[in-house]
C-alpha cells in the first residue's frame, strides 16, 4: 500500500529560527497518526506547511501521489485535506449551520444539497440542535466541534486536527475521541492530529511522531514512544511523574 | 426562481413587502414634484448603497472610491449620447463593462498583491482621484468645464432616451432598486454568497475550506462596479451635467456608503432603510431650517454626522437588524 501523505525532509525557518527541521514521515490511508511535543516544538508550523499556509524551505510533501508543496491553502483543501486551527476560527457572524454549509458547498453545486450534507455532519458531531445559533455564541467545546464539522463537510481524505481537545473536560475529550474513532472506522477517513492530551493520543493513534525543537526525536506506536528516554525527558517527564 | 426568492421569508414579511411596493408605485399620483425628487434621491442612494454592499457587506472588501464607477457610467453613457446619439439603455450596456473592467484592474492589483483592509480602501480612493484629475483634462467630454446633455422642457416622457418628468425618473430608479434588491437577495443565498460571507468573516479560514478567495473577491468587485455604473447613467440623464470635480469627489464616495452603514451593512434592507432615514430626515431638517429662517452652511453635514454617530453608538449593526427583530421579521444575514 502506498502512503496517502508523505512528508520528506521538510524544513521551515522563520528568520534565524528553525521551526521545522528536516522532518520526514508518512501516513497510510485510513490511519490515525498523532504528532506530539512540547509547546513551540513546531507542530502547528508543520501543519501550516502541509496545509499550504507556508511553503517549506526544504523538502517535499506528496499527497495521494502528487506533490502539494507550493500549493495554495485553498488548493490543498480542494485536493482533499481538511484542517482545523489551533486557535479556533469559526465564521462568527454566521449560524452554526451556515458555517458547515460553506464547507459542504466545496463539492456541491447547490445550497440545498449542501444543507442536507451539513445536517448529517452536524448530527454526527452533536451540534444539530444548535444549528441556528450564531457561531460566536457557542462555548469553546462547541466551537472546537464546529471547526471539525466544517472541515469534515469538505469531504476530506485527510483531516488535520490541531489540538481539538485542548481545554476540554475529560468527558468532552472522550466524546470527541469516540466521534473520531467512529468516523475513521465507518468512512475510512485518515486523520493527522496534534494533541497534548495523552489519553486521547493513546486511545486514537496507531502511530505517534514526537517533535522537539522542530526535529523528530521519536516515532512509533503510542506504547513505544512513551517509553523512549528522549521523549520522557523532553516532553512527558512532568506528566509521568504526576 | 420565485420559490427561491421567497424561501425563508415570513408570511408577514411578504405581506408587508407587497404593501410597501404597492405604496411606492402609487405614491407619485399623490405628491408634488419636489417630493418625487426627494424620493428619487432616496432610491438613488438605496441603489448605489445596495451595489456597494455587495463588496463590503457580502464579501468584506471596503471600497471608499465607489464614485469612480458612478462617474464612469455617467461619462460613458453621456458621451455615447452626446457624440453618437446612442440612448442611455444601450449606454448602460457599455457602462457596465467599462466600470467592471476598471473594478477588475483595481481588484487584481489589490488582491494579487495582498492589499487588504484599510490599504485596499486607500487604493480605491486613489483610483477615484486619478479619474477626477484625468477627466479634468479629458477635453472630449468637456474637461473641467463640465459635460452637458441637451435639456428641453419635456411635455411627454421619452423613456427610451430618459427624457421626461420626475415621475418617470422615479419609476426608473424604483425599478433599478427593486431589481438590485432581488439580485442581491439571490446572490446572498447562492453558493457564491456563502463563499463571500465566509471570506468576509475570516479569509484564511475560508481558504482552508477550499475557497479561491481571489476569484470570489474579483467577482464581487466586478458585479459591484458594474451595478454602480448604472446609477451613473441615471445620474447623467437626470442631472444633465457632469463635472469631474463633483462626480469623482471623495464626498460622493462617502455619501453613498452612509445609507448601508446606517441601515445595516451586509443586510438586504439596510441600504434602502438607511437611504430613507438619511435623505428623508435631512430633507425634513432642510425644510425646518428654512421655515425657521436659519441658513447655516454645513447644517446638513452636521446632521449627517450626528445621525451616523447616534446609530453607530446605539446600533452598531445598523437600524435594520434591530427593526426587523422589533417587527418580528427575521433576515438571515
Ligand atoms: N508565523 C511565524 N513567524 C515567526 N515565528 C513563528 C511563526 N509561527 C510559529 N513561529 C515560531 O515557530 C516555533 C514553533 O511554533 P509552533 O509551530 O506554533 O509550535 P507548536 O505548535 O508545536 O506549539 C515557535 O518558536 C514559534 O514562535
Ligand atoms: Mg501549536
Amino acid at each position: 500500500m502506498t502512503a496517502l501523505l508523505s512528508v520528506d525532509a521538510v524544513s521551515k525557518r522563520f528568520r534565524g529560527l528553525v521551526a521545522v527541521d528536516r522532518v520526514s514521515f508518512s501516513i497510510m490511508p485510513g490511519e490515525i497518526y498523532a504528532v506530539i511535543g512540547p509547546n513551540g516544538a513546531g507542530k502547528t508550523t508543520l501543519f501550516n506547511v502541509i496545509a499550504g499556509v507556508f511553503q517549506p524551505d526544504d523538502g517535499t510533501i506528496a499527497f495521494n501521489g502528487s506533490r502539494i508543496d507550493g500549493e495554495t491553502p485553498d488548493g490543498v483543501c480542494r485536493r482533499g485535506i481538511g484542517r482545523t486551527f489551533q486557535i479556533v476560527r469559526p465564521f462568527p457572524g454566521l449560524s452554526v449551520e451556515d458555517n458547515v454549509i460553506v464547507g459542504a458547498l466545496l463539492h456541491r453545486p447547490d445550497v440545498a444539497a449542501a444543507r442536507r450534507h451539513a445536517h448529517e455532519i452536524l448530527s454526527r458531531l452533536d451540534l444539530f440542535p444548535k444549528r441556528s445559533h450564531l457561531a460566536s455564541t457557542l462555548t469553546l467545546p462547541d466551537r472546537k466541534r464546529l471547526e471539525v464539522a466544517r472541515a469534515l463537510a469538505t469531504d476530506p481524505k485527510l483531516l488535520l486536527l490541531d489540538e481539538v481537545m485542548a481545554g476540554l473536560r475529560p468527558s468532552e475529550t472522550d466524546r470527541i475521541v469516540a466521534i473520531l474513532t467512529e468516523l475513521n472506522r465507518e468512512t475510512g477517513l485518515t486523520i493527522l492530529l496534534i494533541e497534548h492530551v495523552m489519553r486521547a493520543v493513546m486511545a486514537l493513534a496507531s502511530r505517534v511522531l514526537v517533535l522537539h525543537h522542530g526535529a523528530k526525536i521519536a516515532e512509533g506506536t503510542p506504547a513505544q514512544v512513551v517509553r523512549e528516554p528522549a521523549v520522557i525527558e523532553s516532553y512527558l517527564g512532568a506528566e509521568v511523574l504526576e | 426562481m420565485i420559490a427561491r426568492l421567497i424561501e425563508g421569508t415570513s408570511r408577514r414579511g411578504l405581506v408587508l413587502l407587497a404593501l410597501l411596493l404597492a405604496f411606492l408605485i402609487l405614491i407619485p399620483f399623490f405628491v408634488n414634484d419636489y417630493l418625487i425628487t426627494v424620493l428619487i434621491l432616496i432610491f438613488y442612494f438605496a441603489f448605489v448603497g445596495q451595489a456597494w454592499n455587495i463588496m463590503m457587506g457580502f464579501a468584506g472588501q471596503l471600497s471608499l472610491g465607489h464614485a469612480l464607477y458612478v462617474g464612469l457610467g455617467a461619462y460613458t453613457s453621456a458621451a455615447l449620447y452626446v457624440h453618437f446619439g446612442v440612448g442611455p439603455w444601450i449606454g448602460m450596456l457599455a457602462a457596465i463593462p467599462v466600470a467592471g473592467a476598471l473594478g477588475a484592474v483595481i481588484g487584481f492589483l489589490a488582491f494579487r498583491f495582498g492589499v487588504s483592509g484599510v490599504y485596499f480602501a486607500i487604493l480605491t480612493i486613489a483610483f477615484c482621484e486619478f479619474a477626477r484629475v484625468g477627466f479634468d483634462h479629458f477635453r472630449w467630454v468637456g474637461g473641467s468645464a463640465g459635460f452637458f446633455l441637451p435639456v428641453a422642457q419635456y411635455s411627454v416622457n421619452d423613456l427610451w432616451n430618459l427624457r421626461g418628468k420626475p415621475s418617470m425618473f422615479y419609476y426608473v430608479i424604483l425599478g433599478f432598486t427593486v431589481a438590485a434588491f432581488i439580485i442581491c437577495h439571490l446572490l446572498l443565498r447562492s453558493r457564491m454568497g456563502y463563499f463571500w460571507q465566509a471570506i468576509r468573516e475570516d479569509e484564511p479560514a475560508a481558504r482552508a475550506l477550499g475557497i479561491n478567495a481571489f476569484r470570489y473577491k474579483m467577482i464581487a468587485v466586478v458585479i459591484s462596479a458594474g451595478m454602480t455604473s448604472l446609477a451613473g447613467v441615471f445620474f447623467a440623464f437626470f442631472y444633465n451635467n457632469l463635472f469631474p470635480e463633483q462626480v469623482f469627489h471623495i464626498s460622493r464616495s462617502i455619501e453613498m456608503i452612509l445609507a448601508p452603514i446606517i441601515g445595516g451593512v451586509g443586510t438586504l434592507f439596510g441600504p434602502i432603510l438607511g437611504a430613507v432615514i438619511l435623505t428623508g430626515l435631512s430633507e425634513t431638517m432642510h425644510e425646518i431650517l428654512h421655515l425657521l429662517g436659519v441658513d447655516v452652511p454645513g447644517a446638513k453635514a452636521v446632521f449627517y454626522g450626528i445621525c451616523l454617530l447616534v446609530v453607530i453608538v446605539a446600533l452598531p449593526d445598523g437600524v435594520w437588524p434591530w427593526l426587523s427583530r422589533r417587527l418580528g421579521l427575521s433576515e438571515r444575514k
